[in-house]
């Protein structure tokens, strides 16, 4: 008999004061028990629509079946047939627009907690068994990955499983792409990243680091060089900035910047030597999942003000519902319907040595409000005439999006990009180039891990039939 | 791991070091740049190429001592290993269809200098160097840079070597002889490129200089190392990582790169003074 209840099982957090202060992991995961009570809230359905909500397919009633039934391993296999990333899915994945979105148990209340049971299974699986190192049978063709970011591993782990060579060749320094770089430790901890990492090395994967396809090497020379196709999942990019004045004051980060200081080079830890502004007023420009961890983390290096300056209201604020929730709680201001116009720098008429010259100092705002739809229907932000503003902040954080990255379409003849950047593909995610697969940040623009781990496995797919026939 | 093949103590404060890094010795062109980190906690550290060796699978590095992480790079002996090493990143500085060529390098930028003038020299332009440092035990790579070039002048500030003056006064002299080039090349610190291009402006001859920003990962991703152009009076942000590191030096907003350069310099004196004070106590200075 299900679990009539029209709530989920709460998810434990830690407190949202304490947690402001420290990069502990802010949602502590299911007990045994609890994931048991919430298995037990699904009703199995025969049609299985939340599966039909998954960008990779997992089979969701089988693996909640199993937690019932007290086997959770057995759970780990079915969601690691279709997932290269359980755990990592479990904890950033958008779920509630997702399988969530189409859980029979949400018409009345709440929907199945389907990723707060996908995450228990994974840890669950992470501190019960031992890494061994899977011998898959070979087919004797071999495959190259650029990026080792959320659909670079997806593509690398599904190509792998089916007896592929697989090779990822990775810019940075550490495999994981926006998982190491961009999402915060509280959200989702480094040594989850590096754990399914290593799940995809004991099967025989690949990874190459401090590889930059466009520069250390081309996509034709990876041909050259034995490989038979080539997958592209090389993210996103640059950062896009406002063009307003007073934009390279120091103090002024992209948020892949500050986020990749704090993250990738650990300014988030004590005895870091990664410089990083810290303290102060800070004011981050954007209402995305990035902007949310970039004023979270922002939090954590201890500023004493942080706001959220974001041009429409919260009903077009595009971040998760529980990012934003998460950031009230800890005290995160949203400063709404509010656009920046300048950037202020500290200058002293007196003293041309004065060491706080050229940091920022402020920020202009001016207030918006919501006109007419655009043609996407979205209320279009317009100006309120003379409402401009000033905030008092020491550092700005923008983010507001990024756009491709030209170093493998400037290397690589015949490879189409659209007039944003980003790599043209078809629906089988083949570019103009045979052989060339592309998805992820790379082809959408910025999206979700999720959506580029589903663009990874269908372009898996497409490696496999173009390579076995 | 990327092994240190030689090592080079160029003067107290410069070291010359030939790391094994195959895939990007293969690549390297003058003009472009690595990222390197020197152990698996390090920082990731911005150095443009000073020579390769493609056969030996070899690209030399020449770095002076300015804070932590390059302090402890200097302290590395053949045979260790850096963690990371990676490249080539940035465009290679455009040397084709040049024929008449007056290379301007300050204290280590000689060391990114002379690749550039070797390729020209290579390719039958006529070279012209001025090279400038601060006093006569900081002088570095004469003799390559006479083997590289068709006539070299030595500058110290103090006079104790060479002549005495900054890099501007010899390369004021040879413009004002009404002697013409293709291109003036310079490379050293920010202020000292600054006044090579007041000093070749009036003369309409393109002047290129190389910058070296703070950066991160180096392959346009943060946006740190961003700086503004001036094009036909309309601002412009580039990225030094994707864009650069050359640039058109008249349109460079040199100030703005100065103020920039120096965000962390409070950080990175007492990340400086705290490596420093390790090695102290662990008695590798002898003191």
């Amino acid at each position: 008999m299900a679990n009539m209840s029209l709530k989920k099982n709460p998810m434990p957090t830690l407190d949202p004061i304490e947690r402001g202060r420290v990069f502990a992991e802010v949602a502590l995961g299911y007990t045994e028990e609890q994931a048991i009570a919430e298995a037990a809230r699904c009703l199995n359905c025969k049609t299985m629509p939340c599966v039909a909500g998954c960008p990779v397919r997992i089979r969701i009633p089988e693996f909640i079946n199993k937690i019932r039934e007290y086997d959770f391993e057995g759970a780990y296999k079915i969601i690691s047939d279709t997932s290269s990333l359980p755990a990592v899915c479990g904890r950033v994945c958008p779920q509630e627009t997702q399988c969530e979105s189409k859980c029979v148990r949400g018409i009345k209340g709440e929907p199945v907690g389907i990723g707060r049971l996908e995450r228990f299974v994974a840890d669950w699986h992470n501190a019960h068994s031992e890494q061994i190192p899977v011998n898959l049978p070979k087919n004797g063709h071999k495959v190259a990955i650029v990026g080792s970011g959320p659909s670079g591993l997806t593509c690398a782990g599904d190509l792998a499983r089916l007896g592929y060579s697989v090779t990822v060749f990775e810019a940075l320094h550490t495999a994981g792409g926006v998982l190491v770089y961009g999402i915060p430790e509280f959200r989702l901890p480094k040594s989850i990243v590096a754990r399914e990492v290593e799940s995809l090395k004991a099967m025989g994967v690949e990874i190459l680091t401090n590889m930059i396809i466009g520069k250390t090497l081309t996509v034709d020379e990876l041909f050259e060089m034995g490989y038979e196709a080539v997958f592209i999942g090389s993210g996103a990019g640059l950062p896009n900035f406002m063009g307003i004045p007073g934009e390279s004051l120091k103090g002024v980060y992209s948020a892949n910047e500050f986020l990749t200081r704090a993250n990738l080079m650990k300014a988030y830890r004590e005895d870091s030597h990664t410089p990083i502004m810290r303290g102060g007023n800070v004011a981050v420009v954007g209402g995305g999942n990035v902007a949310m961890d970039a004023a979270r983390t922002a939090l954590r290096l201890g500023a004493e003000k942080v706001y959220i300056v974001y041009r429409r209201s919260m009903e077009e604020l595009p971040a998760r519902r529980e990012e934003v929730e998460h950031a009230i709680e800890e005290g995160i201001e949203f400063m709404l319907l509010n656009n920046p116009t300048e950037i202020l720098g500290y200058v002293n008429p007196d003293d041309k040595t004065d060491p706080k010259n050229g940091f920022v100092k402020g920020m202009k705002c001016i207030r918006m409000q919501l006109g007419e739809p655009d043609e996407k229907g979205r209320r279009r932000p317009v100006e309120i005439p003379d409402s401009e503003h000033i905030i008092d902040v020491d550092t700005v954080i923008i983010s507001i999006g990024t756009s491709p990255n030209p170093l493998i379409k400037d290397t690589t003849d015949g490879l189409e990009v659209n007039r944003w950047g980003g790599i043209i593909v078809d629906e089988s995610s083949l570019t103009s180039r045979t052989g060339v697969y592309a998805g992820g940040d790379a082809v959408t623009g910025a999206a979700t891990v999720i959506s580029a781990m589903g663009a990874g496995k269908l372009a898996a797919e497409s490696i496999h039939k173009f390579l076995d026939n | 791991m990327y092994r240190i093949v030689t090592k080079r103590v160029l003067n107290p404060y410069v070291t010359l070091m030939d790391i094994e890094a195959p895939f990007v010795a293969r690549k390297a062109e003058p003009g472009q740049f690595i990222i390197l980190r020197q152990d698996a906690e390090g920082e990731r550290i911005p150095l443009t190429v000073a020579g390769f060796d493609r056969e030996a699978g070899t690209v030399r590095i020449i770095f002076q001592t300015v804070g932590a992480t390059t302090k402890k790079l200097s302290q590395m002996e053949p045979g260790d290993s850096l963690s990371d090493f990676a490249g080539p990143l940035g465009v290679p500085t455009h040397t084709e269809g040049l024929s008449q060529v007056c290379i301007v390098g300050g204290g280590v930028g000689c060391a990114i200098a002379l690749p550039i003038a070797e390729k020209l020299k290579s390719l039958g332009a006529k070279v012209t160097s001025i090279i400038g440092f601060r006093s006569e035990d900081l002088v570095i790579l004469e003799d390559e840079f006479r083997a590289a070039s068709d006539e070299l002048t030595v500058m110290t500030d103090d006079g104790s070597y060479g002549r005495q003056g900054n890099v501007c006064v010899p390369l004021n002299e040879i413009l004002s002889s009404g002697r013409r080039f293709d291109k003036v090349i310079a490379i050293g610190p920010l202020v000292m490129m600054k006044f090579v291009v007041e000093s070749v402006r009036p003369t309409g001859i393109p002047c290129d200089v190389s910058m070296n920003p703070i950066m991160i990962d180096g392959t346009g991703m943060c946006g740190g190392c961003r700086l503004t152009l001036n094009v036909d009076g309309k601002k412009v942000t580039k990225f030094a990582c994707v864009d650069g590191p050359d640039f058109n030096g008249y349109e460079v907003d040199f100030d703005e790169a100065i103020s920039r350069g120096n965000m962390y310099r409070g950080f990175e004196r007492h990340a400086y003074e705290k490596t420093c004070n390790l090695f102290l106590k662990g008695g590798k200075t002898g003191g």
